[in-house]
């Protein structure tokens, strides 16, 4: 029989990458990413808990405490993940100033119509090349 | 009777974290769904209270619930939000992949050690008891969290402190200063 | 909707209210910001944290005065200075322990008499060398994303 808090930590994941891949709109997603790291930290920090524990700030009255290893690697993953959505959200403040769009689909049509417009300008020229050359 | 208070908070606070986790990936409103978020990280301050993480729910409370969605917000004043559903095709892929993927590491959780036990791995190892024994008398400070996070893994840090100079760096070129040709709309 | 971030301008007259209780609460929180930088040895807190609380004192007050108001306050040449300086304090005190003959970041070398102390010093330099990168690199990207909206030839 599992724990509840594994449970919760692997569906709070799974509903982050839900988010990210269902969506189209790039904010959302990165919202989703931050829910999926959420879910794991969860999971380090389940992984530390000791029932009957205290939080490890050493005191002569308690001898009981959770681990603090798993503590120390989250506080860095959280501040790690604050960094990621900082750059992740400037990337998308670019982008939506390049295209004006922040769906990924409109962005993708965007890029698709530039490269068609770039083929067409290069088949035109080889036809008039073609051409200077029968004559 | 104590524990099993202790349960029902952490039932309680894991079932609304769940909750908060779907509203937020229903949520077709971005501005609903940035708010929901900080919600969700105060959530989850709360829960790293009752699980002895006090550090980490520190940090959580000021990052996600402040910082995170300052920053959100901003993007949101600086580009648009538009209410948009889920992709079709992208919605049923989504959520068939999702679901199939929780099914198998709920079933594979099963073996994990008990949830809080005191034989489980983690607490059997020796640095465990080096960090919270020994620690007192090399380092000479009651918070096992920062003399593990500036002493012991002080490489880390480093490390960490220099991703964020990075991450700092990286907004700056990318955003400072004004922008110099606004979109035209067509 | 106008591609606008709030803070462009100054909250209006009506917020009477809002900018007297700002006044009040932003030293208080910087105050805070401090006590858990250097309290983290004992109680929960640290560099992290510190820097995070004393960088959200800054977005509430620009939040309520206006981004050109708490850029004059807390300058952003300053932070770009202040940042790269978090840092170098961090791998600085490595260095000195280097130097002395230990290990990097072996703060024993700090105090050879007294290796707890010296771990002490050493715990306390680092943690305000991540203090101050952390609080100038959040401030100054939120700085980045308040600025970013204003159009050209104005605030």
């Amino acid at each position: 029989m599992s724990d509840i808090n594994f449970i919760a930590a692997v569906l709070i994941v799974m509903i982050g990458l839900y988010t990210v891949i269902a969506y189209d709109n790039l904010i959302k997603k990165i919202i989703g990413l931050a829910v999926f790291q959420t879910g794991i930290f969860i999971f380090y920090i389940s992984l530390g808990k000791r029932l009957g524990g205290t939080a490890p700030i050493l005191d002569p009255d308690f001898l009981v405490y959770s681990h603090p290893l798993p503590h120390v690697l989250i506080l860095t993953a959280i501040v790690v993940g604050i960094a990621i959505t900082a750059v992740g959200l400037s990337l998308i403040v670019r982008i939506y100033e390049a295209y004006g769009t922040t769906m990924e689909h409109e962005i993708l049509d965007k890029e698709h119509a530039i490269l068609d417009k770039g083929h067409a300008t290069l088949d035109k020229g080889h036809a008039t090349l073609d051409k200077e050359h029968e004559q | 009777m104590n524990e099993h208070y202790e349960f029902l908070v952490n039932a309680a606070l894991l079932v609304l974290l769940v909750v908060t986790a779907m509203g937020i990936a229903r949520q077709s409103n971005l501005f609903a769904a940035a708010m929901l978020s900080s919600v969700y990280s105060l959530l989850c301050a709360c829960l790293f209270v009752h699980l002895d993480a006090v550090d980490v729910a520190f940090t959580e409370a000021a990052v996600g619930a402040g910082i995170s969605t300052v920053l959100i917000l901003g993007t949101l004043a600086l580009t648009e939000h538009r209410e948009e559903a889920p992709h079709r095709p992208h919605h049923w892929l989504g959520l068939l992949s999702c679901g199939g993927i929780a099914l198998l590491m709920i079933v594979g959780s099963g073996d994990m050690p008990a949830f809080g036990a005191a034989d489980t791995p983690v607490h059997q190892h020796p640095l465990a008891r080096h960090f919270l024994e020994t620690s007192k008398e090399e380092i000479g400070i009651p918070n096992a969290v920062t003399s593990v996070l500036a002493s012991y893994r002080g490489y880390d840090t480093l490390g960490e402190v220099a991703v964020i100079f990075t991450a700092g760096l990286t907004v700056l070129l990318l955003l400072w200063g004004r922008r110099s040709v606004r979109h035209d709309k067509s | 909707m106008s591609n606008e971030f709030p803070t462009s301008q100054p909250a209006s007259d009506e917020s009477t209210i809002l900018r007297v209780v700002t006044k009040q609460m932003v030293p208080g929180i910087l105050l805070f910001g401090l006590y858990v930088q250097f309290h983290g040895d004992y109680g929960p807190g640290g560099g992290f944290q510190a820097g995070v609380i004393f960088a959200s004192g800054v977005v509430l007050y620009t939040l309520v005065f206006g981004l050109e108001q708490t850029r004059r306050a807390v300058s952003p040449q300053v932070l770009m200075r202040l940042a790269p300086m978090g840092v170098l304090l961090y791998a600085g005190t490595g260095l000195v322990s280097l130097l002395q003959g230990r290990a990097f970041l072996d703060y024993a070398a700090l105090n050879p008499e007294h290796p707890s102390h010296g771990q002490h010093w050493g715990i306390l330099l680092v943690e305000l060398g991540v203090g101050i990168t952390v609080a100038s690199v959040m401030i100054l990207v939120f700085y980045s994303f308040a600025g970013r909206g204003r159009r050209i030839g104005r605030g």
